[in-house]
C-alpha cells in the first residue's frame, strides 16, 4: 500500500475532481462542434437559436465535399496499406535480426514522428519540384506513407517483441521455410497489430493537413477542403456539421484500434 | 522504441539465406526513408546555397545566408516561437502530471480505460479541434458569453482570439494528451516498493514524492516535454487560424516563403536552421524514450 499521510478518501476525491475537470476540458470543444451542427443559425455564436437537421441535409448536396472525401479515402486507404507494409517489414527486420546500423536506422525512422511538419512538407515539395513531379494526390500519398510508416513499425514491433520466437522455430522445425512461416504463422499472429497499424495510419492520413498543404497541388483532400472553407464565415455551419460527423467517426475508429491493440498485447 | 534495440538476439553468424531475408525485409523501408525523407532534407540543405527565382537561372552563393544573418526580425520571431513552444510544453506537463499521477496511484484497475478516455480526443481532427477553440474564444464565443452571463465583464472581450495566448491555449489542448502518455508510462514502471521503503525510513509523503517519485518520473517528463516542443516549434496551422497578427510563429514565415514570397532558398534556410537547432533535442528525445521503455 502507498502510505499517503493525507486521509485516503480526501486525496482520492481531489484527484478524481481534477481528472473529471480535465476530461471535461478535453471533450467540451468536441461537444461544442456537435451542438452547433444542430443549431438553427447561420452564425456560430451563442445563444443557440433552435434545433435543426438542415445542415446535415445540405452536406450531402455539396459536390466539392464529396470529391474531397473520395480523394481522402483513396489516399488514406492506399497510403495506409503501403505504410503498414513498410512498417511491418521494418519491424520484422529490426526485431528478428541483428544488423549493423540498426540504431542509426531506428533514429532516422523516428524522426518523421516528431520533426516539425512544415520542414517535411517543404523538403518534399522542393524535391518534387526539382525532379519535375507534378503535385497530385500521389505526392500527398507519399508524404502520408513517410509520416505513418514509423508509427506502423512501432505498433507491429511491439507485437512481434511480445510473442515467443519459439512458435516460429517450431513451424520451421516442422518443415516450413522462412517465408511460409512468416505468411502462415508470424503475420496471422500479428493480425490485430497489423489492423491497428492500418487504422491508425488511416485516421492520421484522413486528418493530415500540415504536410499535405505543401504537396497537394490543385487537388483537394478533406482537410484541405475544410481549411479552404474556414475562411468563409457563411460556410462554417456546414464545416461544423462535417466536423461533428468526423469527430464521432474517428472516436469510433480509435476505440476499435485500442481494442485491437489490447488484443495484440 | 527501446524495446527494439534491447531485444536480445542470439549472437550467431548470419547465413547467406538470413542475409538475403534481411535485405528483402529492410530494403524497401530503408529505400523509402532514403528517397522520400533523407534525400529531401539533403536537397533542402543544398537549396540554401542557391539564389535566383524558381524556374529561372539559378546560381550558387551564400547570399541567402547573408540575408538571414541581417534579418533580425526573423531571429526575434524564432526566439518568440521558441518561447511559445516552451510555454506550451511546460503547461502541458503541469496539466498532465497530476493526471498521470492520479491514474497510476489512485485509479487502480480502471487506469487504462481512463487513460484511453483522455487520449481519444487527441485522435480526432486537428483542424477541427482548432476550429472548436475559435468558437470558444471568439467575440461571441462560449467564453465571452459565459463571462457576460456571470457578470465578470461588461462587454465581450475581443482579445481572447487572435493573440499569442489563444495560440498557446489551443496548442496545449491539442498536445496535452501526448504528454500524459510518457509520464504515465514512467510512473507506471516505477518500483512502488521504494515509496514504502521511504515511508518506513520516516519520510513524509511530500518528501518521498520530491526525492523518489519525481526524479524517477523525469524521463517521462522529458520525453513529454520534447514530444511537444520539437513539433510545435515549426507550427504554422494553429497560429494561422487563431493567432492573428500578434500570434504568428516562425513556421508561418517559412510557409510564407514557399507560398507567397516564393523565396524558396530563404525558406529552406529557415527550415534548416530550425532543424539543426532541434537536432540535439531530438537525440535527447531518443534517449529519454529509450530509458522509458
Amino acid at each position: 500500500m502507498i502510505n499517503s499521510g493525507v486521509p485516503r478518501k480526501f486525496s482520492l476525491s481531489v484527484g478524481a475532481v481534477y481528472f473529471a475537470l480535465f476530461t471535461l476540458f478535453m471533450y467540451l470543444p468536441i461537444a461544442l462542434l456537435v451542438i452547433f451542427s444542430f443549431n438553427d443559425s447561420p452564425t456560430l455564436t451563442f445563444p443557440l437559436s433552435g434545433f435543426t437537421l438542415k445542415w446535415y441535409q445540405e452536406l450531402w448536396k455539396n459536390q466539392e465535399l464529396v470529391t474531397a472525401v473520395t480523394n481522402s479515402l483513396l489516399v488514406g486507404i492506399l497510403s495506409s496499406l503501403v505504410a503498414t507494409a513498410l512498417g511491418t517489414m521494418a519491424a520484422l527486420g529490426v526485431i528478428r535480426f541483428e544488423f549493423p546500423g540498426k540504431t542509426l536506422f531506428l533514429s532516422v525512422a523516428a524522426m518523421p514522428l516528431v520533426i516539425p511538419a512544415v520542414v517535411m512538407g517543404v523538403a518534399m515539395l522542393i524535391v518534387f519540384a526539382r525532379v519535375g513531379v507534378p503535385l497530385t494526390l500521389w505526392t500527398v500519398g507519399i508524404g502520408h506513407v513517410i509520416i505513418n510508416a514509423p508509427y506502423a513499425m512501432l505498433i507491429v514491433a511491439a507485437r512481434l517483441a511480445g510473442f515467443e520466437e519459439h512458435v516460429e522455430e517450431a513451424a520451421m522445425d516442422l518443415g516450413a521455410d522462412y517465408w511460409a512461416t512468416l505468411w502462415r504463422v508470424t503475420l496471422p499472429m500479428s493480425a490485430p497489430a497489423l489492423a491497428a497499424a492500418f487504422l491508425s495510419s488511416f485516421t492520421t492520413s484522413l486528418d493530415e493537413f500540415a504536410v499535405t498543404f505543401f504537396l497537394v497541388g490543385s487537388d483537394t483532400t478533406l482537410p484541405v477542403y475544410l481549411y479552404s472553407q474556414l475562411r468563409f464565415p457563411s460556410r462554417l455551419p456546414l464545416v461544423v456539421t462535417l466536423a461533428a460527423i468526423m469527430m464521432v467517426l474517428s472516436v469510433f475508429i480509435v476505440i476499435v484500434v485500442e481494442k485491437l491493440r489490447r488484443m495484440a498485447s | 522504441m527501446a524495446t527494439l534495440t534491447a531485444q536480445s538476439v542470439p549472437e550467431t553468424k548470419a547465413t547467406p539465406a538470413e542475409k538475403r531475408r534481411l535485405l528483402l525485409l529492410m530494403g524497401p523501408p530503408v529505400l523509402a526513408l532514403l528517397l522520400f525523407f533523407l534525400l529531401p532534407l539533403g536537397v533542402m540543405a543544398l537549396y540554401t546555397f542557391q539564389t535566383g527565382t524558381l524556374g529561372g537561372e539559378m546560381s550558387w552563393s551564400l547570399e541567402t545566408y547573408g540575408r538571414f544573418w541581417e534579418n533580425t526580425a526573423l531571429h526575434r520571431l524564432l526566439w518568440r516561437s521558441t518561447v511559445v513552444s516552451f510555454q506550451t510544453s511546460l503547461l502541458c506537463i503541469l496539466l498532465s502530471y497530476p493526471i498521470a499521477y492520479y491514474l497510476v496511484f489512485r485509479a487502480g484497475d480502471r487506469r487504462m480505460t481512463l487513460l484511453t478516455l483522455i487520449i481519444i480526443p487527441a485522435w480526432t481532427s486537428y483542424l477541427l479541434r482548432i476550429l472548436a477553440w475559435k468558437l470558444i474564444l471568439g467575440t461571441e464565443g462560449l467564453l465571452n458569453t459565459f463571462l457576460l452571463w456571470a457578470g465578470w465583464v461588461d462587454e465581450p472581450s475581443p482579445i481572447l482570439l487572435f493573440s499569442k495566448t489563444a495560440v498557446i491555449v489551443t496548442l496545449v489542448y491539442v498536445w496535452v494528451p501526448f504528454v500524459a502518455l510518457p509520464i504515465f508510462a514512467a510512473l507506471e514502471r516505477m518500483d512502488k516498493r521504494l515509496l514504502e521503503a521511504a515511508a518506513d525510513l520516516g519520510s513524509p509523503p511530500w518528501y518521498s514524492f520530491l526525492r523518489v517519485t519525481l526524479p524517477l518520473s523525469m524521463p517521462g517528463v522529458l520525453a513529454g516535454f520534447l514530444s511537444v516542443f520539437i513539433p510545435t516549434l515549426g507550427e504554422y496551422v494553429t497560429p494561422l487560424l487563431v493567432g492573428g497578427v500578434n500570434g504568428i510563429m516562425y513556421g508561418n514565415l517559412i510557409q510564407d516563403q514557399f507560398v507567397r514570397a516564393l523565396n524558396w532558398p530563404l525558406g529552406s534556410l529557415m527550415s534548416l536552421v530550425m532543424l539543426v537547432a532541434l537536432l540535439p533535442l531530438f537525440l535527447l528525445f531518443r534517449k529519454s524514450d529509450q530509458v522509458l521503455q
